[in-house]
C-alpha cells in the first residue's frame, strides 16, 4: 500500500515539475506576444507590473480569478462549464510526450507524435462545445468557422507529419529528433517546415487564420459569453496550444533539443535550453506575424488549405518517398 | 496572373518583406509614452479645467460683469453678484457645470480682466457627478493651485491675441 502511495507521489511530482513550469511559460509567453506586438506597431505593450511588464498576465489572471463567472440563461450549464476545461486540459495532456532533453520527458511512449496529433485534434472539441452550449449567435458562428478550420487544416498538418516520418522510421518522439543528429529536417524539407508553420497559425486559431475569434464581425467568437476565469481558461488552453505547436515545430523541423551544430562551446548548454530557445524562436515568429497580417477571408482560408496546402504536402510526400527509395535512404527501422 | 505575381504568391515574397519590416520596426524607437508617468507637451492654449484667478494681492479677479454666463453656449455658468462695503461689484456665486460646459474657451476670451481661464489640467475626472458641479471655493481653489502656470501661459498667449 505504501508502495503505490509512494509511486503516486512520485509521478505527481513529476507531473507537477512539468505543468508548472509550463503554466508559468504559458504567462511570460503571452506578455511576449503582446510586447513583441506592441513594438512593432510602435506601441510600449506591457511595461508597468515588474520588470519590463513581466508579471502583466499574472495580474491579468488575478484579475480573472476575481471576476464574476457569468452563466448565460439560455447556455446548456454543464456543457458551457466543461469546455473550457476540456480546451485546457487538453492543451496541457499534450506536453506529456513531449522531450525537452534525452531524459527529460514524462512519457516516453512509442508512437509519441500520433499521441500529439490526436490529442493537438481533439482541441476542437473545446471549442465547439464552448460555442454550441452559449446558445447565442456569435459563439455558434464562430464555433462553426472554427472547427471547419482546424479540420481543414489538420489533414495537411498529418501530411506533413508523414513526410519527416519517412525521414525517420519511428513514431517515438525522442527518435525523431536523434534522426535529425547529422541535418536537421528543416533543411531537406524546407518547403513542408513552411507549410507545417502557417497550417500550425491556422490550428491555433492566430492570425491571419483568426476567424473564429474575429472580433470585427463575431464580437470575440466562441469566448463571446465566457467571462473571469473560464474566459481565462481558454486564453490558457490557447497558448498552450500554441506553444505546443512551436514545440512540435521544433522536434520535427528544428532538431529538438540538439544543439545548432555540435561542436565544443555549444553542446556544453543543457538540452533544454536549446530546446527552449527553438520554441520561443518560432513563437517569436508567431507573435511578429499576429502584428503584420490581415485577416483571411474565410474562402480564401478553406481555398489555401484544401486547394493549395493539401495538394502540395502530398506532391512533397511522393517527391520525398521517391527520393529515399531512388537513392536507398530508407530508414533501417523495425517494420 | 502573370508570371511575377505568381513568382511572389509561391515564394511569398511580400509577406518575408512584411517580417523585415516588422523586425526594423521592433528596434525603433516607440511612438508612444508612459503615460501616468510620463506626459505629452501640452499647448499654453491648452483648454481643461476652469479656474478663477486672483490679483497679487489677494483679491478676486472677477468683477461680476456676466460676459462668460452670457457668452456660454452651454448655459453651464450661474453667477450671482452683490455691492460689498467698498462700492465694488463681486460675485456671491460662480457655478460652473463641468457636465454642460463644452470646453470651448469663449468665457476666457469674454473676460475682460482674465478672471475665469481655462488651465491645463485635463485630469479631474471624479467617481460621482456632484464632484464635478464646480463651485466658486472650487475654482479659486484651482486658480490658486495653479496660478503659476496660468499665468505663464497667458504671458506666452499674448503675442496672438
Amino acid at each position: 500500500m505504501l508502495e503505490y502511495i509512494q509511486i503516486l507521489g512520485q509521478e505527481i511530482y513529476r507531473i507537477l515539475f512539468l505543468l508548472v513550469p509550463i503554466l508559468v511559460s504559458v504567462a511570460m509567453v503571452v506578455w511576449l506576444d503582446r510586447r513583441v506586438w506592441g513594438l512593432v506597431q510602435k506601441r510600449k505593450g506591457p511595461n508597468v507590473v515588474g520588470p519590463f511588464g513581466l508579471f502583466q498576465t499574472l495580474a491579468d489572471a488575478l484579475k480573472y480569478i476575481f471576476k464574476e463567472i457569468i452563466i448565460p440563461a439560455s447556455a446548456n450549464k454543464v456543457i458551457f462549464i466543461l469546455a473550457p476545461i476540456i480546451t485546457m486540459t487538453l492543451a496541457l495532456v499534450a506536453w506529456a510526450v513531449i522531450p525537452m532533453s534525452e531524459e527529460f520527458v514524462l512519457s516516453d511512449i512509442n508512437v509519441g507524435i500520433l499521441y500529439l496529433f490526436a490529442v493537438s485534434s481533439l482541441g476542437v472539441y473545446g471549442i465547439i462545445m464552448g460555442g454550441w452550449a452559449s446558445n447565442s449567435k456569435y459563439p455558434f458562428l464562430g464555433a462553426i468557422r472554427s472547427a471547419a478550420q482546424m479540420v481543414s487544416y489538420e489533414v495537411s498538418i498529418g501530411i506533413i507529419i508523414i513526410n519527416v516520418l519517412l525521414c525517420v522510421g519511428s513514431l517515438n518522439l525522442k527518435d525523431i529528433v536523434l534522426a535529425q543528429k547529422d541535418l536537421w529536417f528543416v533543411i531537406p524539407l524546407f518547403p513542408m517546415f513552411v507549410v507545417f508553420f502557417i497550417s500550425a497559425l491556422a490550428e491555433t486559431n492566430r492570425p491571419p487564420f483568426d476567424l473564429p475569434e474575429a472580433e470585427a464581425e463575431l464580437v470575440a467568437g466562441y469566448q463571446t459569453e465566457y467571462s473571469g476565469m473560464m474566459y481565462a481558461m481558454f486564453w490558457l488552453g490557447e497558448y498552450a496550444n500554441i506553444l505546443l505547436m512551436c514545440a512540435m515545430g521544433s522536434i520535427l523541423f528544428l532538431g529538438g533539443w540538439l544543439p545548432i551544430i555540435d561542436i565544443y562551446p555549444l553542446n556544453l548548454a543543457p538540452s533544454p535550453i536549446w530546446m527552449i530557445l527553438k520554441i520561443l524562436f518560432l513563437f517569436f515568429l508567431f507573435a511578429l506575424i499576429k502584428a503584420i497580417v490581415p485577416r483571411y477571408r474565410y474562402d480564401q482560408l478553406m481555398k489555401l488549405g484544401w486547394k493549395i496546402f493539401l495538394p502540395f504536402s502530398l506532391v512533397y510526400l511522393v517527391l520525398t518517398a521517391s527520393f529515399l527509395f531512388y537513392f536507398d535512404k530508407l530508414p533501417k527501422g523495425n517494420f | 496572373m502573370n508570371f511575377s505575381r505568381i513568382f511572389k504568391t509561391i515564394f511569398l515574397v511580400e509577406f518575408i518583406f512584411g517580417l523585415y519590416l516588422a523586425i526594423r520596426e521592433l528596434f525603433r524607437k516607440s511612438k508612444t509614452i508612459n503615460y501616468p508617468f510620463e506626459k505629452g507637451p501640452i499647448s499654453p492654449r491648452m483648454r481643461g479645467e476652469h479656474a478663477l484667478r486672483r490679483y497679487p494681492n489677494g483679491e478676486e479677479r472677477c468683477i461680476a460683469c456676466k460676459l462668460c454666463e452670457a457668452v456660454c453656449p452651454a448655459q453651464a455658468i450661474t453667477i450671482e453678484s452683490t455691492e460689498r462695503a467698498d462700492g465694488s461689484r463681486k460675485t456671491t456665486k460662480y457655478d460652473i457645470d463641468m457636465l454642460k460646459c463644452i470646453y470651448c474657451g469663449l468665457c476666457q476670451e469674454s473676460c475682460p480682466v482674465d478672471a475665469i481661464v481655462q488651465g491645463p489640467n485635463f485630469e479631474f475626472a471624479t467617481e460621482t457627478r456632484e464632484e464635478l458641479y464646480y463651485n466658486k471655493e472650487k475654482l479659486l481653489a484651482n486658480g490658486d493651485r495653479w496660478e503659476s502656470v496660468l499665468a505663464k501661459n497667458i504671458k506666452l498667449d499674448k503675442p496672438y491675441r
